[in-house]
């Protein structure tokens, strides 16, 4: 075993994406009992804060995904019992995990964003859906994506091509979230950029391009192996590819993310990497993007892991901005 | 913008471009990842067809294994024959007597892993790729799945109050035969059906069995719920009035545990014969220690008085569903009233798409199956199937509770959008 102590690795939850954390704890878990370090992994319930309370651990891994998991408020109740924990602080994590807000953040420190209206399910109820839709239409033009304002896995995320499908979008997207982000579509290469700091400042680790089988990056294409193909390094100019690791620095210092983080971009005709979202928690199973990156770099799952639970393991006691 | 860089394209999957055309379609979903969450028990679950077995006597269970092992362990450890135990066989007769088969033979029954085994072997032995088999619409989902495995085009015929409806039935294979398409089986669940918790009527069976016997389409009775009957009298299955025409399939998965997995078929000598040599391909043998632990069990415990059991446990809990749908469901919402089994199919108004909706029901802490899953042709959008056969009938109350919450909800949603409609199309 390691001087480390124990990593409590919290996944599952309620949130839709319970499956997929609880695939990417599970393969958190394995890594690091690999090299020695002793983990464990916990579903969160009603449980959990007896347990965190009785037997607190060294230090706390969150991979919990969605809703609650990536919106801060773990975190939030991790500081609540002073437990240290890998990645980003809950005010950090609250404008990361709202997309407009992330969007909105990012695009003020000069990095290329699609065009997007945000709304709430009420202003189509209480203004008329018909003439929002019309205008948002005649805004943003088509084709766009509809999008939940938070979330992951592309739950409740659809592509129209034809204004008569905006509302059927819409009301898929408010299955998952009360307020709608609809975003310009833009054609381009998509690629997603993992990000880690493990004490030197993050790094940007080799940019993952994604071509979907079917050409929609769906839940089934992220979750069926065999679905996607992925492209390390992406298939782009250096330049481009150099620019596109800055976009992802950028957007995980300016959103004051910590430790580790995901951007998606799409590389449009003119080269130009634009930010879509940044997740705080970025996915680990064995279809997910941010460890296909460190194995690009050379690097290895489970000591960069353990890097990151030893580096937060110090913060313990230390104020959060 | 296309760089140099030589990068090869990695798909997680090496054996992607050999998989079989009937593997295409097995990929990872949205719903299945939702109904991960609904197995929290946070959550008041109406989705799964779980049965109680909390209510079994579990010493019971436990002296009958043991006693199993130690008597006649060698053998109940040992590889058995791809037909299954002649004991159990002789047992199974005697259980389907009570549902008014007194013909059966232990030479013509097949012991499956489960009923579900025993329809894909049927479905392996009849079905070539492009064959029709005829259903129920809606119909079991996981019926769907086997017949899509095989490649079968799958044609519904609908359904009303008193089950299947023989006019549609005629038509439709009228409407098959003249397209000159190949009609195999009949695939039905006529008793408490799943999802529908509809019976099919007396008259209808007689029908049905008359119009499939003329059409030369072989009857596959599948019939997991028949004892389980609210007004104690066991339903008179098809295939006692047609042995000829008729496959039974059977299961102890609802009347005593589905984790043993232990199920049948009925079926003609000659069918049986077939059967059982898919049996022997598929798996050599069934298993012998869970086929002798459900004959001991029946040899040596009250095993009819079990039924009564359940029965009376799911009386009850049908009962709460029905009261509460009835205070929690808005105007328009429509449902069945099943006389046994474990399912009622409720329909939505206002053109709801159930699929759409079970996130925001997860996130009410319910969960429910949307009728889409149940049709292989995209129908039941508005439909879903409410299972009352494991919650409480506190825990379904409170469940349907919040279910019509999110269905009010729904509909609000539906009418600010609807609204969107009536406005593009004004001239």
């Amino acid at each position: 075993m390691t001087d480390l102590g124990r990593v409590l690795i919290l996944a599952g939850g309620l949130s839709p994406e319970r499956e997929v954390s609880l695939r990417s704890g599970g393969r958190l878990r394995d890594a690091l009992t690999r090299i020695g370090v002793e983990a464990e992994l916990a579903d969160v319930d009603a449980a959990t804060l007896p347990a965190l309370a009785a037997d607190p651990p060294d230090v706390v891994f969150p991979v919990l995904h969605g809703t609650s998991g990536e919106d801060g408020t773990i975190r939030e109740v991790l500081d609540l019992y002073d437990l240290p924990y890998v990645g980003a602080a809950p005010p950090a994590c609250r404008v990361a995990f709202d997309k407009a807000t992330a969007k909105a953040a990012v695009a003020a420190a000069g990095v290329a964003t699609p065009a997007a209206v945000t709304l709430p399910r009420e202003a189509f109820h209480d203004l008329g859906a018909a003439a929002l839709i019309e205008r948002i239409v005649a805004r943003l033009g088509l084709p766009v994506v509809v999008k939940p304002r938070a979330g992951g896995s592309a739950f409740g995320v659809s592509r129209v091509d034809d204004a008569s499908g905006l509302a059927e979008a819409l009301m898929a997207c408010f299955g998952y979230h009360d307020s709608a982000l609809i975003e310009r579509a833009v054609s381009g290469v998509e690629i997603t950029i993992g990000v880690v700091d493990t004490g030197d400042g993050p790094v940007a680790l080799p940019a993952v391009e994604i071509e979907p089988a079917g050409g929609v990056y769906d839940y089934a294409a992220r979750y069926t192996a065999g679905a996607t193909a992925f492209f390390t390094p992406a298939r782009l100019d250096d330049a481009v590819l150099c620019a596109a690791a800055e976009t992802a620095i950028t957007a995980h210092r300016v959103l004051g993310l910590r430790d580790l983080s995901r951007t998606d971009l799409i590389v449009d005709a003119a080269g130009t990497a634009q930010f879509l979202e940044v997740n705080v928690a970025p996915g680990l199973t064995g279809t997910s993007t941010w460890p296909m990156g460190l194995h690009a770099a050379g690097l290895d799952l489970a000591v960069i892991c353990r890097d990151l639970a030893a580096r937060a393991r110090t913060r313990r006691g230390t104020p959060h901005g | 913008m296309r760089g140099r860089v030589v990068s090869r394209g990695v798909t997680l999957d090496r054996w992607r471009e050999r998989y079989a055309q009937r593997a295409q379609g097995m990929i990872a979903s949205e719903v299945r990842a939702l109904f991960a969450v609904a197995s929290r028990p946070e959550i008041v679950s109406l989705a799964g067809g779980m049965p109680a077995v909390d209510a079994l006597p579990l010493e019971a269970v436990a002296a009958t294994v043991s006693e199993l092992v130690l008597s006649r362990g060698a053998v109940a450890l040992q590889y058995g024959s791809a037909q299954g135990d002649p004991g159990l066989r002789a047992r199974i007769c005697d259980v389907m007597a009570m549902e008014g088969i007194s013909d059966a033979h232990p030479d013509n029954v097949v012991v499956t892993a489960g009923s579900q085994q025993a329809l894909d072997l049927l479905t392996r032995v009849f079905v070539d790729p492009g064959d029709v088999v005829v259903t129920e619409g809606p119909t079991y989902v996981t019926a769907i799945n086997t017949f899509a495995a095989y490649q079968a085009r799958i044609v519904h015929v609908p359904m009303d109050g008193d089950g299947l409806s023989p006019g549609a039935l005629a038509q439709t294979l009228g409407r098959l035969a003249a397209e000159g398409a190949r009609v195999k089986l009949l695939y039905t669940v006529p008793t408490f059906q799943n999802p529908g918790g509809i019976t099919l009527t007396p008259p209808r069976r007689a029908e049905v069995l008359e119009i499939c016997r003329r059409a030369g389409v072989l009857v596959v009775e599948d019939n997991p719920y028949g004892l389980l009957s609210f007004t104690g009298e066991p339903v008179r299955a098809m295939r006692a009035d047609a042995p000829d025409d008729v496959v039974y399939l059977g299961s102890f998965s609802k009347t005593l545990a589905p984790g043993l997995r232990v199920g049948w078929a009925l079926a003609p000598a000659p069918v049986t014969a077939r059967l059982v040599l898919a049996a022997e391909s598929a798996i050599l043998s069934q298993s012998m220690f869970t086929q002798l632990v459900v004959e001991r069990y029946l040899a040596t415990q009250p095993w009819a008085e079990q039924v009564k059991v359940f029965r009376e446990m799911y009386r009850e809990r049908r009962d709460a569903m029905l009261d509460a749908l009835a205070e929690s469901m808005p105007a328009g919402a429509t449902w069945t009233r099943p006389d046994g089994g474990f399912f009622v199919w409720v329909t939505l108004p206002g053109g709801v798409d159930t699929r759409a909706m079970l996130p925001r029901a997860i996130a009410a802490r319910v969960a429910y199956v949307p009728g889409a899953g149940f049709y292989a042709d995209g129908s039941g959008g508005s439909s879903m199937r409410l299972s009352f056969c494991y919650p409480p009938p506190e825990r379904i109350r409170d469940g349907v509770g919040r279910l019509g919450r999110v269905v009010r909800d729904e509909l609000d949603l539906r009418e600010t959008f609807a609204a969107r409609d009536d406005v593009a199309h004004r001239p």
